[in-house]
């Protein structure tokens, strides 16, 4: 029991080393607003190894700590609606049953970008971002995708460790 | 090693259903996008500051010159911004039916629009 502090000390600082190292990936495709979604990879994790309301503070102290770091009062803003839609999304399919990791993951990933963009139709008073739509619903599988395969092989590892 | 996917029907249907509802999305827009597309609106924090056409080239001062909009050719694109990511200026050129350009940290919406739809529009707003 003592350990679980050191545990989310150590997913908070590797979910923020993430952060860090997306910043460091110069990712300009034409499509601003893509991103892999790396620090996500340690949410999955999250989701899977600790209590759910430990994987909702982790999110959320992830997201303040890489947005005073890396970002500004909108990438915080952005990143919340996006990374607790997410989560939560996750954590209904989970519990919902029946999914396997990835596809947990994919719908992380397109319900990150979903609730990112309620925010921008939201702030900008416009509903044309909805044009946005389809892309980022595809970005979010994709990257899902990825995030969930990725996040497969690290549990495998992580077999013996229960927090 | 190998590593195996093992997706479940659930997954194939969950990822059937994203794919639909982009593809319809995606249709929905170029279908409407398609026609009349002749202005652009540029609207600052919400409040149109201006309408212009897209059939004559000119260069558009914005929101008192944090941001300057470039038409060319029936097509809209940001020349500069002053914002620090300058994602709008990276975005590409507009020339369709809602399409927008938008730089968030400046509040600054532009939007393509045909003249006889934005009656319609201010309604529907």
């Amino acid at each position: 029991m003592k350990s679980r502090v050191a545990y989310f000390g150590v997913f908070t600082a590797l979910a923020l080393i993430f952060s860090y190292v997306e910043t460091l990936i110069p990712v300009n495709l034409g499509i601003p607003g893509v991103k892999l979604g790396l620090a996500n990879l340690i949410i999955v994790v999250a989701l899977y190894k600790m209590r759910l309301s430990e994987a909702y503070l982790l999110s959320v102290v992830r997201i303040l700590l890489a947005g005073f770091i890396f970002g500004n009062y909108f990438s915080i803003i952005y990143s919340l609606a996006g990374g607790l839609l997410s989560l939560t999304v996750m954590a209904l399919l989970k519990k919902w049953g029946g999914f396997s990791l990835q596809g947990i993951s994919i719908a992380g990933g397109v319900f990150h970008n979903i609730g990112q963009l309620i925010v921008a139709a939201v702030v900008v008073e416009t509903f044309s971002v909805t044009y946005y739509f389809p892309v980022l619903l595809v970005a979010g599988l994709l990257t899902g995708l990825v995030i969930g395969i990725v996040a497969e092989m690290m549990l495998k590892r992580l077999v013996n460790i229960q927090f | 090693m190998k590593e195996k996917m093992h997706l479940k029907k659930k997954d194939w249907v969950l990822i059937a259903i994203i794919i639909v509802v982009a593809g319809l999305a995606f249709f929905l827009h170029n279908l409407l996008g398609a026609k009349g597309a002749n202005c652009v609106v540029v609207k600052v924090d919400g409040k149109i500051e201006g309408t212009y056409s897209l059939g004559e080239d000119q260069e558009i001062s914005i929101n008192g010159g944090t941001n300057t909009l470039v038409i060319k050719n029936n097509r809209a694109k940001m020349k500069e911004a002053d914002c620090p990511d300058q994602l709008c200026v990276n975005q590409k050129a507009i020339s369709k039916n809602n399409e927008s350009i938008i730089c968030l940290p400046n509040k600054v919406v532009v939007e393509v629009e045909s003249s006889e739809n934005s009656e319609f529009d201010a309604v529907s707003n």
